[in-house]
């Protein structure tokens, strides 16, 4: 047995010989190669390859900044307006033409960045705590506590988001004058409020298909507390779905804004946002007149949902070592 | 119901189907290959064999070994892409069945060639009742009405020995013990008297008792039919016990082919040989087993030369250069694939693994 | 329990002393129903097993699915709390310890599972795996030593220790299965609880991994409780060997016992059912076929639960369930549960 083994262990050696990733033999190079790997890294390093990754961390990186700082992508001035310019096509001097009303479209569509990032971004990061949290302690603690945590989330997710958003801030209507900032946390606060019950849903369900596989078994086996089993088992191998979900609903939230924004109780003029943009430019005739109004912010638009979902498919795949 | 009268037009299947002496199945040279996003795996590389009328050939070999795409390469249900029949002809009763329109082999299939699978429970359907699946055979492919087709279904619920045949006809597939779904299986496979049936695991996912059942059922079913019967499966004991010869397979080739008197009493190819030689026996306590070495090959990267010879005990050089040695007589009616095959059956093959 | 030597036997080991004793185990689970999830019923999955296990030894515990032999490794491991019943290890009541002193009791008695490919965390490289260990149990080896420690448990399963960083799936099913019993090793138990550790695996990997776990209880001196279904791989590891059939173990003896000389008729069906590779005992063997399914575990029969299927049954059989004791096996005598024992040599 014991040369039989060996011969195994040569067979696997040779693999190993043939494999140029596996670091030599050398006791101080395999220290190095030893250090420091975990799901983490090597999601990073598959991360680093992904072509799609870059795609989309090059175009977030470039609207969150234009959401700060606006001023670095533009000189003009989106709240100068100038009527005889009205209306008028894209030139070398208003590159995305000018709107109904004389504003640049480009300036408005760099300022617009901020709004339906705010929006977008924030929803996201308190509908998945909650959500997360909500989901994890459902599924894993199951029994009664499973029970009401589904019911209470089951009485948000049965109104509508836009519903909701439509009566929050008809209840509580936004004044002429209220702050930006506070009518941006108000659509938050209404999206975080009815949207967590979804990602709650399928962390639960996800974290019910892991909790009873082998591997975590055996971890319970060797004594691990709850709180381990949640870190370093259930949690990496059921996360997959929730990142998918949560950045296409980045998308739908962003969407939300704009829509609240063209029913007219979202942000309102002089405030700038996609959505406004958006909205009055699909007013009666504009579309015909005047397409470049619609056309950018809406194109401005979708490239950062799209740029968002692209960026959760790669990280959902690096976090699959399966897939490398 | 235009496939099904389209189908019957075919014609009965006695006129069309007639085997010349016997012979039913003649795989010649068969090749599939899988194009996966790893690379080209080769499942299949070049295998032949034949199967008679009232004939049981064992296709015996572990995972990966490509035993059951050869399965399915015969019946026709290789997911293509991925999988792709690159070479060799599988003729039924002479004819090239892969050469056949789509049409004419899904009226092979069933009426002449048939299949019944490891898993019983995911080969059945959930939402219909059993009856109804069986029935649903002699509806689509015979025409059958509706009640003809539930009393046929009853008949053969009976004849695989299922108690209550009358009252669990409208039972569903869950409601039954998985030895009763294996049977519901066979009834659906057996019901329009195919003359080849390929069993591909019947018997892994049963416990011991119920496995020495269905291999009964199964043996008696052949013997009342003159059908002939492929088991696919790994379980040397199984083999033993029912088939008449062996195909012994390894990374997609058939390393050997024998009676099963002969292949058990002396293997001929030393991956036969370290097989037997691997499983622990019921009938004596021994100390230590003897492993084959090693594991078995990923079949993107199949080893040149023979590919056995990295866990070969007495592979040599010529095993590691040339290529695979093709199938030759070693003895009257039995083929290996080895370089060394009489000198392995004479038991005076070389080890050359001790240092 | 008969522990006295047996006259005319190839030697088995030494009997050391008990290390798990296992008293009238009994786990049933309950069947809910309705709107208000009110229990209807119960699954008797273990109903009164006890057994002992010594020091060193391998006692194979044999059955059909749904015997209740998983639910036993999980309720000795304490990854399912027991109904009624106790279990000892080494003096120590397991289902008493609580907190710190059942995790320092989890060290002894490891388990290795049956599927290699769900029993490793897929997210999960196997150096963190084999050291998760260690995690938990932080004073059994330090900080510095673990990757030390983790690359000689990878060379002791007979792995390359070089392969410390990759992930589970690029392993094949028996090299997995080396890195789940290096993982149940990393504590130095006493016991593992193998559940049908090779049944996933080919026959050719399945006689590496069965010699290698031979190989470590020889070296370790460690206990096995070796649950699987297959008579042939639990006959040629186990020095004795239980036989279970609807929650309880009917037949109890040395492996030569049960194996030459089985008493209880389930064991002598079971056995005989067993497909033999050697073609030319075909017409030889005689083959019991047991009529009809095993009975639901939530309704068992009265009196002897074999009774429904066996071809001795009489009036008694189902009105006295027949006790695990020693009967007579025509060599000497071993336990066995029914009225009517009597040896029948099977092949």
């Amino acid at each position: 047995m014991t040369d039989q083994q060996s011969s195994e262990k040569d067979v696997i050696a040779r693999d190993v010989a043939e494999d140029s990733t596996t670091a030599g033999i050398e006791p101080g190079v395999e220290e190095v190669s030893i250090k420091g790997r975990s799901l983490a890294s090597d999601a990073w390093i598959e991360l680093k390859h992904n072509p799609l990754f870059w795609v989309s961390a090059v175009l977030i990186v470039f609207f969150v900044t234009m959401a700060i700082f606006p001023q670095l992508f533009t000189s003009t001035d989106p709240d100068y307006a100038d009527l005889a310019r009205a209306r008028e096509v894209p030139s070398p001097a208003a590159w995305f033409g000018m709107d109904s009303q004389g504003y640049d479209v480009y300036a408005r569509t760099i300022y617009g960045a901020r709004a339906s990032i705010m929006v977008g971004l924030g929803a996201s990061v308190f509908v998945l705590i909650i959500g997360l949290v909500m989901g994890v302690i459902s599924g894993f603690a199951a029994g009664w506590l499973d029970a009401v945590l589904s019911r209470f989330g089951e009485i948000f997710i049965a109104i509508p988001l836009l519903l909701g958003g439509i009566l929050l801030l008809t209840i509580y209507p936004n004044r002429a004058g209220d702050p930006y900032l506070l009518i941006v946390g108000k659509i938050v606060f209404v999206i975080s409020l009815l949207a967590w019950p979804r990602i709650m849903r399928i962390m639960r369900s996800s974290v019910i298909q892991v909790k009873p596989t082998e591997y975590v078994m055996a971890a319970r086996a060797l004594g691990a507390t709850p709180l381990r089993l949640i870190k370093s088992h259930i949690m990496p191998n059921s996360i997959a779905p929730v990142i998918v979900v949560a950045t296409i609903d980045l998308g739908a939230y962003i969407a939300v804004e704009a829509t609240l924004s063209f029913l007219g109780i979202g942000l309102q003029p002089p405030a700038i946002s996609w959505g406004l943009a958006i909205s009055q430019a699909s007013g009666l005739g504009s579309v015909r007149n005047a397409p470049h109004m619609l056309i950018f912010p809406s194109i401005a638009l979708s490239l950062t949902v799209l740029s968002f979902i692209l960026l959760g498919d790669a990280v959902r795949d690096a976090l699959d070592p399966k897939l490398r | 119901m235009a496939r099904a009268v389209e189908e019957l037009e075919l014609g009965p299947r006695s006129e069309q189907w007639q085997p010349t002496d016997g012979r039913l199945l003649d795989v010649d040279d068969l090749f599939v290959e899988f194009r996966t996003r790893d690379g080209v795996a080769r499942a299949i590389n070049g295998v032949s064999f034949s199967l008679d009328e009232g004939d049981t050939l064992a296709i015996l070999g572990e995972s990966g070994s490509g035993k059951s795409v050869t399965a399915q390469a015969i019946m026709g249900i290789i997911d293509s892409p991925p999988g792709f029949i690159t070479g060799g002809e599988i003729r039924y009763c002479g004819t090239d069945i892969l050469t056949l329109s789509e049409e004419k082999r899904r009226a092979i299939r069933g009426p002449e060639i048939s299949m019944i699978f490891q898993d019983a429970l995911s080969a059945l359907n959930p939402v219909f009742p059993v009856g109804w699946q069986i029935a649903e055979m002699f509806r689509i492919h015979r025409g059958t009405n509706k009640s003809d087709a539930l009393d046929a279904a009853v008949t053969l619920m009976d004849r695989v020995s299922i108690p209550g045949a009358r009252q669990r006809v409208k039972s569903f597939p869950h409601q039954f013990s998985g030895g009763m779904r294996q049977r519901i299986m066979i009834a659906v496979a057996i019901a329009l008297d195919p003359a080849v049936l390929i069993a591909d695991e019947p018997t892994t996912a049963l416990d011991v008792t119920v496995q020495a059942q269905i291999m009964g059922l199964l043996k008696e079913l052949q013997e009342e039919r003159k059908m002939g019967l492929i088991l696919i499966t790994h379980d040397l004991g199984v083999v033993a016990d029912v088939a008449d010869r062996i195909a012994l397979m390894y990374a997609g080739r058939i390393v050997e082919r024998a009676g099963v008197f002969d292949l058990y009493r002396r293997p001929a190819h030393p991956y036969g040989e370290g097989l037997l030689e691997s499983i622990p026996r019921l009938d004596q306590k021994g100390e230590e087993l003897s492993a084959i070495k090693g594991l078995p090959p990923n079949l993107t990267r199949i080893p040149p030369g023979c590919p056995f010879n990295p866990r070969c005990r007495y592979a040599q050089d010529v095993c590691r250069v040339d290529p695979p040695p093709p199938l030759r007589e070693v003895a009257p009616d039995r083929v290996a694939a080895c370089h060394f095959a009489e000198d392995v059956l004479a038991g005076e093959a070389v080890r050359t693994d001790v240092r | 329990m008969s522990a006295e030597p047996i006259a005319n036997q190839t030697p088995t080991k030494a009997r050391g002393e008990v290390v798990l004793e296992v008293e009238d185990l009994v786990k049933h689970y309950p069947i809910k129903a309705g709107v208000f999830r009110r229990t209807v019923g119960h699954v008797k999955a273990l109903d009164g097993v006890s057994f002992q296990l010594y020091k060193g030894e391998t006692l194979g515990i044999v059955g059909e699915s749904g015997c209740g032999k998983s639910t036993l490794g999980r309720t000795l491991m304490r990854l399912e709390e027991p109904t009624a019943g106790k279990v000892t290890f080494d003096g120590i009541d397991m289902y008493a310890q609580k907190g710190g002193a059942m995790r320092r009791l989890r060290r002894d008695i490891q388990i290795v599972f049956q599927d290699p490919y769900t029993s490793l965390n897929p997210r999960m490289t196997v150096g963190d795996i084999i050291g998760e260990p260690f995690d938990i149990h932080p004073d059994v080896v330090g900080k510095s030593g673990r990757k030390v420690r983790v690359r000689e448990l990878l060379d002791l399963v007979g792995l390359n220790p070089e392969h410390i960083n990759r992930y589970p799936h690029q392993f094949s099913g028996g090299q997995r299965q080396r890195i789940g019993i290096a993982r149940g090793l990393a504590l130095n138990p006493k016991v593992i609880i193998c559940d049908e550790p090779v049944s996933a695996l080919d026959v050719s990997v399945q006689a590496q991994v069965v010699n290698l776990l031979g190989e470590l209880q020889r070296e370790f001196g460690l206990a096995y409780v070796f649950i699987a279904h297959d008579l042939s791989v639990v006959r040629h590891i186990s020095d004795r060997v239980g036989v279970m059939y609807l929650g309880k173990l009917v037949e109890l003896g040395d492996e030569a016992q049960i194996y030459a000389r089985p008493t209880h008729p389930y064991t002598q069906a079971l056995l005989s059912a067993v497909p033999v590779p050697d073609p030319t005992l075909r017409e030889a063997r005689e083959q019991i076929v047991l009529t009809g399914d095993v009975p639901s575990p939530a309704n068992p029969p009265s009196g002897c639960r074999f009774r429904t299927r066996c071809w001795k049954a009489q009036e008694i059989c189902s009105v006295e369930e027949p006790p695990l004791i020693p009967r007579p096996d025509g060599t000497s005598e071993h336990d066995s549960a029914c009225h009517f024992a009597e040896p029948k040599a099977v092949f």
